[in-house]
């Protein structure tokens, strides 16, 4: 098993009110310090074998973001040492 | 004529679209997400609602459901479709309609009666409005809220092809105000707001709605005398 995450985020242009109210709420938490947020959305996809980067590239590019308004990034992540 | 009305798991006013198609004088046909065949209908409605739950974005898995596959290929050849409210969604995500739905602004779903002006009656499904006149239909979205670039905002304009606005106040923050929005050959077209909550006294807030379904039954008695209309087959 490999896993590819792919991370989803909308593009910098485009206006993210969910982001905007987290941050409007941190003053309760007693948090001054922030001047942003925005919220995007990782996804874990598990390949039965060896890491397929290009089919989570399609995958990402035709399913996980929409290119109108989203990008994303793809990585590798390393498998936790288990039993061969 | 014959209309279809796509079924989604998770649609909700595929029945009033059906029933809407009725009132028009159409014969309405129930199609299955899951059935490629579009059983020889003269048009295809997208209805509201929250198809695959909404998951991962509106319209994003249903844009691959096997009845869709059918829906694009027809849609190019110019068969008229119209995609209300999650309809439009599935349409932006299907790359049949330009731009994306979004969050409202406001973070709040949207649930009244909403003013619009038509701007744009060369389409198949706005042909029997003026273009100005001014139509009040239910809107009801969480995620109504028009986005596309500024290059494709003013091809839209320029191109006379936002169908309809917001006016009297805009329910979600769409850009320019936009309620509704066509594709270049105008057989193609996505509204947010409900016209097919509006073609009877008892439960709708005007008839203004019945407009978008006569529009389609004139568009395809012109096209079937030879006389297309609103370009769908250029």
């Amino acid at each position: 098993m490999s896993r590819v995450v792919v991370d989803v985020m909308l593009k910098p242009e485009i206006l993210d009110p969910q982001g905007q109210a987290v941050a409007n709420a941190l003053p309760r938490l007693g948090v001054s310090s922030v001047a942003s947020v925005r919220i995007g959305r990782r996804i874990e996809i598990e390949f039965d074998g060896e890491p397929d980067l290009d089919t989570a590239r399609e995958i990402a590019d035709k399913l996980l973001a929409n290119p109108v308004i989203e990008d994303f990034s793809i990585s590798v992540e390393e498998p936790a040492v288990e039993a061969a | 004529m014959r209309i279809g009305v796509v079924t989604f798991p998770g649609s909700l006013d595929d029945g009033d679209a059906a029933r809407a198609a009725g009132l028009a004088g159409a014969e309405p046909v129930r199609l299955w997400h899951g059935d490629p065949e579009l059983h020889g209908v003269d048009a295809v409605i997208l209805p509201g609602g929250f198809s695959y739950g909404d998951a991962l974005r509106c319209g994003a898995i249903a844009r691959f459901a096997p009845v869709m596959e059918s829906v694009a290929d027809a849609a190019r050849g110019g068969l008229p479709v119209l995609g209300i409210c999650n309809g439009f969604q599935i349409l932006c995500e299907a790359h049949l309609l330009p731009g994306a739905l979004t969050r409202n602004q406001h973070l709040h779903f949207r649930n009244r009666d909403q003013h619009l002006r038509v701007d744009a009656t060369g389409t198949a499904w706005t042909n029997e409005f003026t273009a100005g006149q001014e139509i009040l239909i239910p809107v009801k979205n969480g995620e109504g809220c028009f986005v596309a670039d500024a290059r494709t905002l003013d091809e839209l304009e320029a191109e006379g092809r936002i169908v309809a606005r917001y006016i009297n106040g805009n329910p979600n923050g769409s850009q320019r105000d936009i309620a509704a929005i066509t594709n270049e050959a105008g057989n193609v077209v996505g509204i947010m707001p409900h016209p097919e909550h509006a073609v009877e006294a008892l439960t709708g807030p005007s008839l203004d709605g019945l407009g978008f379904f006569t529009s389609v039954l004139r568009h395809l008695a012109g096209a079937a005398g030879g006389q297309l209309t609103g370009g769908a087959h250029r």
